[in-house]
């Protein structure tokens, strides 16, 4: 039954969403919703939508309680003046955020209207398929669970009355075995547009927590932004100082190791994690590295060769964020710049703050590849 | 849109009503017809989102409301067991996870509601077939809707209900003029002349008197001073060409009556104002209300409506119901007791001046006269209070001191909320502050033609509690949008009169 209250709902959902859009910019480079991300579903904290009145503020307010306590005994915390809701006078400390669900999709959908990006094409092949199996047919032998009833009475019922044996007055219908029919199945291949996304992460001990938080929010909009471009999406991740491993997503975000930098061990697994598990026909391939950019200076040639021979001509994209630490922001960037013009799926972005990321974004994913 | 047809109650629940609603009358209880309908949860959200109606004129703030329910719901925090709406007859939702207890227990309530909607004063003037009425409101709404677009109106509507409490919640019940009865011819009634000569003699601000008395009663110096006084204010006002004469508390009224709208705006702005209203009573007797109806439900069942296997879970609700938290006070906890308090107290006798003087706290304590004037009191409460009067009339020193009642107050420095006192006075100022009013500012409209400019010009009247600045601003913004030139509030901040004006674009604060 459709109720009105849908129709109210919905509309304050909208309006909701509106704000989420006009502050886009905000939860992008702030990483609140973050830890907030469900399978389909992220929710967001919005503040407060509501209708002003003329209302008290804290200051001179009060009411009246009940229990126990001594004159002068704080009882709750006021709410910071100038945004939130709450009657001051008789309810003090209430919350003055609204959680809001969106959909990845949705989000993925703002944020390509925010930052204008073009739509991925994915590349031209459909060798690789999912398969399905749907129960579609019928066939005469399976599991008694899946015994098509009525084909099965269908059948005995034609055999008992050709073979003269149906008596109306007694109409008792025993099936034998070859009456029996059962419900069956098809697999349907359906063709699908897979991407493979690689993040590489230096966790030498000049990335800082505030650096890796960058990573972490330009990771999860990449994520949400691929997820809504392809069926299928396929994340790993690679850590390295002066040797490089596969981890998982957690372990990722989490390590923090000490030494030296050597990021040709990082692409060297990202190369045999792409021969391994994702043919380069078949898959849509993307590298993020995010770095402080200091690498030892003899590994540079090394770094460059192993891209431009074996991860460039495979990818749809790699991208190249440096983030500034503390600790100066390394050169690099430098050495990818010189290569930068002959691969225009090289894409490369400083990350100075938080604040980058937005454009930072933009950069990566801009193209359209 | 769909309305829910009016479902049967199953079986079992109509006996429950039936019991309950003879123990209820047995008690005196007089209610109008009551009607129950067995909802889920969804449904009974969507009820109270409306207000308690089953349909409302289309805006995104009672989605939100619905929304905020549901989740509350979902995530285990809150739970409304019941909604009961002030009508003839009155409708009442259950919802139909509750278990028998709790039904026989919302049941009882619902009575306890009914009998108050009925009897208590307050709700005298409220229209009981708000129903039709709120069904009415929706379909004009909705017909503003298709003419002029979703958008316009929803934009209106915000703009009005802005301003929805700045009613006058006592207007209902003041008649400013005698009701014209011309049609009324009794034998009694005085010839055309003489009426017309009271007439003028009350305009003259003459007493009726005998005519050798007349130089007496009405000293004629006096009343050239009076007319004197008179013109001169009326002249002062034609040259300030300045209204309403007094200030007017009914901003909403002011807007109808004043504001340039169009016809539709016009209706909408009326139509929100109805509403308030409707609305207003059941936000200054909430204390009295919950109190009343909770007296009654906790008097029926544990003396009639339980079996011993329902003691534990009706105790178990009923004091969840009761709950009370330091930093807001139950208004179901605060009424029943304070019922509760009359009753025993106009049982034993312990009101009235002999009551009052006496010193002797053991005497005191020991003091039963015996009078059982417990009930009868109580119901007359119910009838002619609402919450500050009640309050500021029962509300005892050993009552507070009993119930561990304190007064809080904010603390700027340490953005605290923090214990101000357990002084009784000091408590009974604060709970009748937040009362009073519904616990917002009292603001009323000074002058609708402020510089002789067509500005209108507010006043709220201070009272300790500055008003939150961000709000005041916005809502000034919605205001300009009614009236179409710039507009005024007057209040107080950190000791000094301000001004906070919108012209329809900036925001200005200049000292009065």
């Amino acid at each position: 039954m459709a109720r009105s209250i849908d129709r109210d709902l919905t509309r304050f959902k909208d309006i909701v969403r509106g704000k989420v859009r006009d502050n886009l910019r905000k939860y992008i480079t702030h990483g609140e919703m973050m830890g907030r991300k469900g399978r389909q579903v992220v929710s967001i904290p919005v503040p407060n939508i509501e209708i002003p009145h003329f209302k008290h503020g804290q200051r001179g307010g009060g009411g009246v309680g009940q229990g126990e306590g001594e004159v002068g005994q704080p009882i709750g915390r006021g709410q910071d003046e100038g945004d939130g809701q709450g009657q001051a006078g008789s309810e003090p400390g209430s919350g003055h955020y609204r959680e809001v669900e969106l959909e990845l999709e949705e989000l993925a959908e703002m944020l390509a209207d925010e930052l204008e990006l073009p739509r991925i094409t994915p590349k031209g092949q459909d060798s690789l398929k999912s398969k399905k199996d749907k129960y579609t047919t019928i066939s005469q032998n399976g599991p008694q669970s899946l015994r098509h009833f009525k084909r099965t009475y269908k059948n005995a019922l034609k055999r008992l009355i050709t073979s003269n044996e149906y008596c109306p007055d007694n109409p008792v219908i025993v099936p034998i075995r070859d009456d029996q029919m059962y419900r069956s199945w098809k697999t349907v291949h359906d063709p699908q547009a897979n991407a493979a996304v690689i993040y590489m992460m230096d966790v030498s001990g000049s990335m800082t927590d505030d650096q890796k938080e960058i990573v972490r929010i330009e990771a999860f909009w990449i994520d949400t932004w691929l997820q809504s471009q392809y069926d299928g999406v396929q994340t790993r991740y690679v850590i390295h100082d002066a040797v490089a491993k596969e981890v998982d997503e957690d372990t990722f975000y989490h390590t923090r190791e000490s030494g030296g930098t050597r990021i040709s061990s990082a692409y060297d697994v990202a190369r045999s994690i792409i021969n391994r598990e994702f043919p380069p026909n078949d898959w849509n391939i993307y590298c993020f590295q995010f770095s402080d950019g200091d690498n030892w200076g003899e590994d540079n040639n090394g770094c460059l060769k192993l891209l431009m021979d074996e991860l460039l001509p495979h990818c749809n994209l790699f991208c190249y964020g440096q983030v500034e630490s503390p600790y100066g922001s390394g050169d690099f960037i430098r050495e990818l710049r010189r290569i930068n013009d002959d691969f225009e799926n090289l894409i490369l972005s400083e990350i100075d703050s938080k604040n980058a990321i937005y454009d930072s974004i933009k950069t990566f994913l801009g193209k359209g590849r | 849109m769909a309305i829910s047809v009016q479902r049967p109650l199953p079986q079992h629940l109509a006996d429950i009503q039936d019991e309950m609603e003879e123990r209820a009358a047995s008690y005196g209880l007089d209610f109008f017809d009551t009607i129950f309908e067995v909802v889920d949860y969804e449904e009974l959200s969507m009820m109270a989102a409306y207000g308690g109606f089953p349909i409302r004129y289309p805006h995104w703030r009672f989605g939100a409301q619905y929304d905020e329910l549901m989740k509350g719901y979902s995530y285990g925090l809150q739970k409304i067991y019941e909604m009961v709406i002030n009508t003839d007859p009155c409708y009442a939702y259950l919802l139909s996870c509750n278990s028998l207890t709790d039904q026989k227990l919302v049941i009882a309530h619902v009575y306890g509601h009914c009998d108050f909607f009925k009897n208590n004063a307050w709700f005298a003037p409220t229209n009981r077939r708000m129903l039709d009425q709120m069904a009415n409101h929706a379909s004009r709404v909705n017909r503003y809707i298709d003419q002029y677009g979703y958008e316009t109106v929803e934009r209106f509507i915000d703009a009005c209900l802005s301003l929805e409490d700045l009613i006058d919640p006592h207007s209902p019940h003041i008649r400013r003029t005698e009701p014209i009865r011309e049609a009324v011819k009794s034998p009694l009634a005085k010839p055309e002349d003489e009426r017309e000569e009271e007439r003028r003699r009350r305009a003259e601000g003459r007493f009726e008197s005998k005519e050798y008395m007349d130089a007496f009663i009405n000293p004629p110096d006096v009343l050239q001073q009076e007319q004197e006084d008179k013109m001169h204010k009326q002249r002062e006002r034609e040259e300030s060409r300045s209204f309403p004469e007094e200030p007017q508390r009914d901003v909403l009224l002011f807007m109808l009556e004043h504001a340039p709208l169009r016809g539709w705006q016009h209706d909408v702005l009326s139509i929100v104002r109805d509403e308030a209203y409707y609305f207003a009573p059941q936000g200054q007797t909430k204390i009295m209300n919950e109190g009343w109806a909770s007296y009654w439900h906790s008097t029926i069942m544990t003396k009639h409506g339980l079996t011993d296997a329902e003691v534990i879970e009706y105790a178990d609700h009923h004091s969840g119901t009761m709950a009370t938290s330091p930093q807001r006070l139950n208004p179901y906890k605060l009424g029943i007791e304070l019922f509760k308090d009359i009753e025993e107290r106009w049982n034993k006798g312990q009101f009235g001046p002999e009551w009052d003087d006496c010193d002797d706290m053991r005497e005191k304590q020991r003091w039963d006269k015996d009078l059982g004037l417990g009930r009868d009191k109580i119901f007359e409460v119910r009838r002619v209070h609402n919450d500050v009067t009640f309050v500021d009339t029962y509300l005892t020193p050993e009552f507070c001191h009993k119930h561990k009642m304190f007064s809080f107050a904010y603390n700027d420095a340490a953005n605290y909320y923090e214990i101000a006192s357990r002084e009784f006075e000091q408590i009974k100022q604060q709970l009748l502050n937040s009362l009073t009013n519904h616990g917002r500012p009292i603001i009323s409209v000074v002058d609708g033609n402020y510089r002789n400019r067509g500005e209108l010009y507010l006043k709220h009247l201070f009272r300790g509690i500055e008003l939150k600045l961000d709000y005041a601003r916005d809502t000034l913004t919605n205001l300009e949008k009614l009236w179409s030139r710039p507009v005024h509030i007057e209040t107080t901040i950190e000791d000094h009169n301000v001004v906070l004006s919108f012209d329809g674009s900036t925001h200005e604060m200049k000292p009065k």
